[in-house]
């Protein structure tokens, strides 16, 4: 049924009317009347033809929809007419629905979007279980095996990130970010090459004719897109490898730290440990259950494989076991409880934004009950009121939910900015169809909230006590239900409040944690040897390492430099096994005790600023031709030499080196400044970097450097290094201040968020009660000037009025303390170094809303004792 | 107030049950206008029931919508053109329904009625 068939309808129906009044006319003028007293006649006997034609109308059953027009027109003059009012109940609302859409955007991006791989409910992330690592590394020969013996995948492929090459003979030599994979990754996640193909079966073997797969990006910035690149060679680390296809650069390899750009067979990594049943080189791997399989049944197929490999292979597999995690699960489940208490977090704001528009309505509706009443009088039902409200309120929450979809997709660009980088799938983070749902739903859910209270008590007080009031309005029940609703939103404020206050303290706490380094004057980059050293001899590279050691260290602005392998604090890690000298070898590698292991530089503890317990550290005379040597932290120290000194006893390294211990040193927190107490695996051991055999250090090292401007003293070293040679390459240039602050990134994104959202609460909170307050003041303004005439002081006034205000404020903060304390526990695992319900915080951020609170009062309770008793009594 | 509001609604309720009869049975005749009813329904009626067009039209166009008559443009017979109404056959099986229906109503208003005169 269109509009056209409707007004079709309409002029029939003035025709029918029209033909009505001229018969009857007609009729009356046979009798002998003059044409205009027939007429007059006639119009009399039909009646109000307007309303003939309304009530005929609702017999179509088009009325409701009749209604609903003319109340959103009578809706929308309505708002016009009080511009102020209606400014600030749709910017409250836009505030809360684009703080909450905007939130929303972040969690279909990043949590309710499947995964971007076709079934991705198959997927599953593979992780060998250690003991010292739950989700450790898979050693290539284990993954093999894997492969071989498993019943319950379709595929399996493995991944090692993280690598980088040397880029020669393409302009100037730079540093590709590549990641070593197995045959039949692609295929398995369905990514298909724009051009050329995956790896084949076989290609990913050790031995086999070097090949390469570049991603779209690369294949841009450095080719051009030429078309004829297939077959062609790219020279990484000194040898060519054969362009075999061109992976999409949509294509995202989710969870890598750096986006690379290129891919290569696993089998050209020249890793001596690759083919090591016991080694943990950070390979992972994603394989995909067959159709109908689950992840518990998944599970104990790997259970038989690792076990039957524990029983082939005792010495390196006894007690390994194979992690199965839901692929999703292992991507999102660190981002997971961050996102939703955050979004709890937003919801709040929006009932805070309803509360307050809904006590605007209230106060307005107290000024409109005059109105109310008259049409009450004049014959509207009270649905028919009732529905007007609503009708008005939910026209304040489209506009305001509109305007709200905006802010949210400006804000959305914004957050992005700030998001940590660890958010996976942040580039989903888009206003799309269902976040415009999500934003309208909650418009209309909030419009209903706050129009239904208003719309409620209008419908209460009966036409006659309002039209005898005249027009004072105020009922006490109505003066109640603001009051409850200011509570409510004290409460919902403290509560974020509190919420905010804890990020805080965590985050206050967490940089109070002493590293156990310099974070401040330390900077680390990565440095790779030119192509062509690589076939050179251990003196020749340990002779050029000499060389750049003095050279970078000549370089203005450096206090240091220290070559590093192995692991560095916060940034990579690395293990070496050992037993204790004088204690029988243990009979498996899994049976050996562990350490995270630092291949150092002479200087590396002064650059590092990490304090010498006892003994001594590394001299330059510590080099390859010296008697080993290391140095053990205190944690090492105290499992194994407890109540002993360490220094002067040994170690036997799992490959057989002796090694003496000349030093103790303080613990460095590897794994982080939240995380590292809980971790089983923190001894720590130190050896010489010119004591590594050269085959290990021949493609380069990380460097660490001690300056002043640790920000700025990588362009002076990069100088330095481009004078040497033009295929040296120097890259991945960060501050440990840096990696600190990136590993707190997400907390303190929380922590922002929260904090703003405890602001907007805070703001709408304090608007709340002053407005309120104000309004009651108001109201109260005649009984005010008589108290005063009867000779009250100014301050009883202030008092009363100030009484009345912070009556609901106390009220609000002991229910919204209750509530925290409930709420609080949701979110203990984004806390660190503060409890949930931390006494201080609870008190302190009370304080302050009630001081706040109090502020707010007091503009309209100074207002109220400047009555004048005689203009206030004059009035009305 | 609210007794007020339930007792106008009972009347109108009456009203429109008994108007609708009262249609259906003036069209039995033959087809007729809005105007034309309601003049049939006064003058056989002795003048006492004066049909009130705010509830004639809605109530035309409400037993329209369900079929029961269907309306057409004609020419009347003082050269006026008109919405004439007509019965349909799902129309005569209402009135059928309609008038047992309300003979059985005043059959029993009678009864009730009759003791108490006695």
């Amino acid at each position: 049924m269109s509009f056209w068939w409707r007004k079709r309808r309409e002029e029939e129906l003035d025709a029918e009317v029209r033909s009505h009044l001229e018969m009857a006319a007609r009729e009356r003028m046979e009798r002998g009347k003059t044409a205009e007293e027939a007429e007059h006649a006639a119009r009399r006997e039909f009646g109000n033809v307007g309303l003939v034609r309304e009530v005929t109308r609702d017999a179509w059953g088009w009325g409701a929809l009749d209604r609903l027009m003319q109340d959103l027109r009578f809706g929308l003059r309505i708002l016009a007419k009080s511009p102020g009012f209606t400014a600030v109940a749709i910017l409250t609302l836009a505030l809360g629905i684009g703080a909450n859409t905007a939130l929303f955007s972040v969690v279909n991006g990043v949590l309710l979007n499947p995964l971007p791989y076709p079934e991705p409910e198959q997927l599953v992330e593979l992780r060998e279980s250690k003991p010292n690592f739950a989700t450790g590394s898979i050693s290539y020969p284990n993954f093999l095996d894997w492969q071989k013996d498993n019943r319950t995948f379709a595929s399996m492929a493995i991944v090692r990130g993280n690598r980088s090459f040397t880029l020669t003979g393409l302009g100037e030599a730079e540093q590709v970010d590549a990641v070593f994979m197995s045959t039949g990754f692609f295929e398995q996640l369905g990514v298909n090459p724009v051009l050329g193909r995956a790896f084949a079966p076989g290609e990913d073997r050790i031995g086999a004719a070097p090949t390469v797969m570049i991603t779209g990006g690369f294949w841009k910035r450095k080719l051009g897109s030429a078309q004829d690149i297939l077959g062609k060679s790219l020279t990484l680390d000194g040898r060519g490898y054969t362009i075999i296809g061109i992976i999409p650069a949509s294509f995202d390899l989710l969870g890598s730290l750096r986006t690379p750009e290129m891919y290569v067979p696993i089998g050209q990594w020249s890793n001596p440990l690759l083919m090591n049943r016991a080694a943990g080189l950070g390979i992972g791997g994603i394989g995909r259950l067959k159709p109908g399989v689950t992840v518990q049944q998944a599970r104990a197929d790997m259970e038989r494989v690792t076990q039957n490999l524990a029983a082939a292979y005792p010495e390196t597999d006894k007690g390994i076991g194979a992690a199965v995690i839901p692929l999703r699960k292992w991507l999102l489940g660190s981002v997971e409880p961050f996102l939703l208490v955050l979004f709890g977090a937003v919801g709040f704001v929006l009932l805070i934004a309803c509360v307050n528009v809904a006590n605007l309505l209230l106060a307005r509706s107290t000024g409109r009950a005059h109105e109310f009443a008259i049409r009450a009088a004049l014959g509207a039902g009270q649905g028919r009121i009732v529905r007007q409200l609503l009708t008005e309120s939910m026209l304040l929450a489209v506009i305001g939910g509109g305007l709200g979809v905006l802010l949210a997709a400006a804000g959305t660009r914004a957050a992005l900015g700030v998001l940590p980088t660890t958010l996976l799938r942040a580039t989903d983070v888009v206003v799309d169809g269902r976040v415009l749902l999500f934003a309208g739903s909650i418009s209309l859910l909030a419009g209903i909230c706050f129009g239904l209270v208003p719309a409620l008590k209008t419908r209460k007080p009966g036409v006659h006590e309002t039209l005898k009031e005249g027009g004072r309005g105020g009922s006490g029940a109505r003066h109640r239900a603001q009051g409850a609703l200011v509570a409510a939103e004290m409460a919902l404020a403290l509560v974020l409040l509190i919420g905010a206050g804890l990020m805080v303290r965590t985050l206050a706490a967490l940089w109070n944690v002493n590293p156990g380094f310099e974070a401040n004057k330390v900077m680390t980059f990565g440095f790779s040897l030119p192509p062509s050293m690589r076939n050179a001899s251990p003196e020749a590279i340990r002779a050029k390492l000499r060389e750049v050691h003095d050279k970078f260290q000549a370089a203005p602005g450096v206090q240091g430099v220290a070559f590093s392998w192995g692991a560095t604090p916060l940034q990579g890690d690395d293990e070496w096994l050992f037993w204790i000298d004088g204690q029988p070898k243990p009979a498996s590698e899994s049976e050996m005790n562990w350490a995270i292991d630092y291949v150092v530089d002479y200087d590396y503890l002064r650059i590092m600023g990490i304090p010498l317990k006892s003994g001594r550290f590394f001299t330059a005379q510590d080099d390859e031709h010296a008697a080993r040597v290391a140095v053990v932290d205190e944690v090492l120290a105290n499992q194994f030499f407890a109540g002993q000194s360490a220094i002067g006893k040994h170690l036997h390294l799992s490959g057989g080196e002796i090694l003496e211990i000349v030093g103790v040193v303080g613990h460095v927190k590897q794994w982080g400044l939240d995380t590292d107490d809980k971790e089983t695996l923190r001894a720590q051991l130190y050896t010489p970097f010119m004591q590594l055999p050269a085959k290990g250090i021949g493609g380069g090292a990380g460097v660490v450097v001690r300056s002043d401007q640790p920000a700025a003293v990588f362009q002076s070293i990069r100088q330095a290094n481009n004078q040497m040679s033009s295929e040296q390459v120097v890259f991945g240039a960060q501050t440990m201040s840096e990696v600190i602050a990136s590993s707190l990134a997400e907390r303190r994104f929380s922590m922002i968020l929260f904090g703003i959202f405890a602001g907007l609460a805070l703001l709408l909170a304090s608007i709340g009660i002053y407005g309120v307050v104000s309004y009651l003041a108001g109201q109260r303004t005649h009984e005010i000037g008589i108290r005063m005439a009867l000779g009250a002081k100014q301050t009883d006034v202030l008092r009363m009025v100030l009484g009345a205000g912070m009556k609901m404020t106390v009220i609000g903060i002991f229910i919204g303390l209750l509530a925290a304390l409930g709420l609080t526990r949701l979110m203990a695992n984004l806390l660190f170094g503060v409890s949930a319900t931390d006494p201080l915080t609870f008190v302190g951020v009370g304080t302050i809303l009630a001081i706040v609170a109090l502020a707010a009062c007091h503009v309209p309770a100074r207002r109220a004792t400047r009555v004048d008793p005689v203009v206030a009594l004059r009035y009305e | 107030m609210v007794e007020k509001k339930a007792r106008y609604q009972n009347r109108i309720e009456l009203l429109q049950g008994t108007l609708d009869l009262l249609i259906l049975q003036t069209l039995q005749w033959g087809p007729q206008h809005g105007y034309g009813i309601s003049v049939a329904i006064r003058n056989r009626s002795g003048e006492l029931l004066q049909v009130d067009t705010g509830s004639l039209y809605p109530a035309l166009h409400r037993l329209e919508k369900q079929k029961w008559i269907k309306a057409e443009w004609r020419i009347s017979e003082n050269k006026q053109r008109a919405k004439f109404y007509q019965l349909t056959s799902a129309g005569k099986k209402q009135l059928t329904r309609e008038r047992s229906k309300w003979s059985q109503l005043s059959d029993a208003i009678a009864g009730v009625l009759q003791p108490g005169e006695k």
